[in-house]
């Protein structure tokens, strides 16, 4: 019990559990709708995406500041997105082909990006590589303020455009034939989503990022059937595992923060498949059990002649 | 050989491997779990190596290979279930999959040489290094053979089962009901992505794979209709990348794997752009034409609907027609000087009228369009 309330005083505890808290909220309520809208998968493709940009704005504006690589990321992720939007547009090429070459080809260039910087004599770019991998660890009192600036951005907006996103979401043609445009809706709600995973980068890292995105998401979803339900629902988990992870990092020896994130939101995603009432598999067995009891009786033993 | 020559060689090698088993995936809709499959290797490779504690062994192929087939089955397991859709399970397993093997790397592998750099990033530059060596001879780099091997086998199980293969992509129903085991196909499919995943990620990085995996049959897909052809030009496109790719990484001096993944982009974004029928720019022609075309066919109705009525000179009159049709001035202008060409129309007194072959034009169109 002393190593928690120790481990709760702790400064730099205090700082990453509240970088992936927030981070587990904001990609818990913008999760929720990239699942809805059955782009769960855009996620890993954006953080992949996002690697040249971090490399090119290192390159161009010589700066390893926070700020300034989140903007190179967030420029190359919508250009990403922009690129597959274009292929399924303009082309017989399915979503998922279109999504699996762009980020790809993409990450590819931020290697070659990342080689070339390599050779630049006297430059420190050793930090680069950590949006990779993320390094939780590294996350600095000013990283905190920026996602947090971030997050309530993106919460005031998913906040006023409510309505319009949950319509389209759930029936475009009815949203435009209301007169919304589902290309603004689309192209401001893609942008949120690019937003939120470029603010995990350096928390999980580019692989790991589109797990934060989709688990808690799926995991509330079993539980409710009303938006505002799996919207919260949603982000308590992720915040909940964003703070249990780096607990239970801290506290054992040589484990990454990231990972063990992910894998707490894989176990609340394990529990809500098997025991969410109503969904889950379990009551699912336990209705059909009850169901062929129920027949049998009212039908009794079948009297079928076999000869 | 010179170092150079077996890169290339390697190169080439690898994209053709990876195309081939690619290109059913982009038609199955599959191409994301070639991601996922990269991914997950890694568990099988730490799992295996804490098995035999030895980097070398061929166990951890076969480790790799079999948690790239059980990735597949859980995720497909997760599916099933209909709870989550199809992405959002891929999207599950293989963080969920991944997080473990880097968990186990950072807590029981540290002294080892199991980094995931390596793992996911790759580097041809160094696998001339890895020598083939038999009874005392050097007889080339060892990647030269493995996935030599490998693509024997991939080029050897798509001759033999192409049809079973071709009729379980498109009509999964219609294997069934013949008794091809679509299940078994789909599997034996998913087994060989995964060797050739575990083969060429040694190589150029398991990210990369991806791009080897799906960019050259996806390329090939906008520039044929055939399933022979589409294969054939996955291997002939991807090896074009590889070479091209290698000599652009020579010239700059930067990742080999980085710049054949880069040269894939540009070769699909030129194929993108410029692919007879299906490519951007005669698309847009083709719509064009299809615009004028109906806008030719729109005003010849007009204005044989309105002819010889007696508001005929303000519903065709040159000077407002365009506010009855709610065009554009300009374009009404252009429809106009297209149709006056083909002797169409012609002007009297500031009135649009039919001429004899405007009039026959417009019929025909009519009963192309409404009879049956």
């Amino acid at each position: 019990m002393n190593a928690w309330i120790s481990l709760f005083n702790d400064y730099t505890f205090q700082t990453v559990a509240l970088g992936s808290a927030l981070l587990g909220l904001i990609s818990g309520v913008l999760g929720s709708f990239a699942v809805l809208r059955k782009q769960s998968l855009l996620g890993d493709g954006i953080s992949h995406s996002a690697l040249p940009g971090v490399v090119m704005a290192f390159i161009l504006l010589g700066s390893k500041n926070t700020e300034t690589l989140l903007l190179g990321a967030l420029i190359s992720g919508l250009t990403a997105t922009l690129f597959i939007v274009g292929i399924v547009r303009h082309t017989r090429i399915k979503f998922d082909s279109a999504l699996a070459l762009v980020m790809s080809v993409f990450f590819g260039l931020g290697l070659v990006l990342l080689t070339y910087v390599q050779k630049i004599p006297n430059s420190n770019q050793a930090g680069l590589s950590r949006f990779i991998f993320g390094q939780a660890s590294t996350l600095l009192q000013r990283d905190i303020i920026l996602m947090a600036v971030c997050g309530a951005v993106l919460l005031a907006l998913v906040i006023l455009f409510w309505k319009e996103f949950k319509l389209s979401t759930f029936d475009s043609d009815f949203a435009q034939s209301l007169d919304f445009s589902p290309k603004k809706l689309n192209l401001l709600l893609s942008f949120m989503i690019v937003l939120s995973i470029i603010i995990g980068l350096q928390t999980v890292g580019v692989i790991l990022m589109s797990a934060m995105l989709i688990a808690p998401a799926v995991a509330a979803r079993q539980w409710t059937n009303k938006l505002w339900g799996m919207v919260l629902l949603s982000a308590i988990f992720g915040v909940v595992s964003g703070i249990v992870g780096t607990a239970i990092s801290s506290l054992v020896a040589k484990l990454p923060t990231g990972p063990v994130i992910v894998v707490c939101i894989s176990v609340i995603v394990m529990v809500s498949v098997l025991f969410a009432p109503g969904r889950g598999i379990l009551h699912r067995l336990y209705q059909r059990r009850k169901n062929r009891l129920l027949l049998k009786m009212e039908g009794g033993e079948p009297n079928v002649p076999t000869t | 050989m010179s170092p150079q020559l077996e890169i290339q060689l390697i190169a080439v090698i690898v994209a053709v491997t990876c195309a081939l088993p690619g290109a059913f995936l982009v038609l199955r809709k599959m191409s994301m779990m070639s991601d996922s499959i990269t991914h997950t290797i890694l568990l099988g490779i730490v799992l295996a190596f804490f098995m035999t504690h030895d980097l070398s062994s061929p166990l951890l192929i076969l480790g790799a290979a079999l948690m790239g087939v059980v990735t597949v089955w859980l995720t497909e397991l997760l599916g099933r279930t209909r709870l989550l859709a199809e992405d959002a399970a891929i999207g599950i397993v293989f963080p969920l999959l991944f997080s473990i093997a880097i968990i186990l790397i950072t807590r029981y592998a540290g002294s080892v040489h199991l980094d995931t750099d390596s793992v996911l990033l790759g580097e041809l530059a160094f696998a001339p290094f890895d020598r083939m060596v038999v009874a005392g001879m050097d007889i080339g780099a060892k990647a030269i053979y493995t996935t030599g091997a490998l693509f024997l086998i991939n080029l050897a199980v798509i001759i033999i089962f192409f049809k079973e293969l071709k009729v379980a992509t498109f009509d999964p129903m219609l294997a069934a009901v013949l008794g091809f085991a679509p299940a078994l196909v789909h599997y034996g499919l998913m087994t060989l992505v995964s060797l050739t995943a575990v083969s060429a990620f040694q190589a150029v990085g398991s990210i990369l794979v991806v791009a080897f995996m799906i960019g050259p049959p996806v390329t090939a897909y906008l520039l044929t209709d055939d399933l022979k052809w589409m294969l054939i030009l996955s291997g002939l496109i991807g090896a074009t990348n590889g070479i091209l790719g290698y000599q652009a990484a020579a010239l700059l001096d930067v990742s080999i794997a980085g710049s054949m993944a880069v040269m894939t982009g540009i070769v699909f974004l030129l194929v993108f752009i410029f692919a007879p029928h299906r490519g951007l720019v005669s698309a847009l022609r083709r719509r064009r034409n299809q615009k004028i075309q109906f806008a030719k066919m729109t005003l010849l109705f007009h204005l044989y609907n309105h002819e010889g009525s007696e508001n005929e000179a303000s519903e065709a009159g040159i000077d407002d027609i365009h506010t009855h049709l709610r065009w554009d001035e300009a374009f009404t202008k252009s429809i106009l000087a297209l149709l006056k060409k083909e002797d169409c129309i012609k002007f009297t007194d500031g009135v649009i009228k039919l001429t004899d072959q405007g009039r026959s034009n417009s019929l025909r169109n009519y009963e192309a369009l409404f009879s049956e």
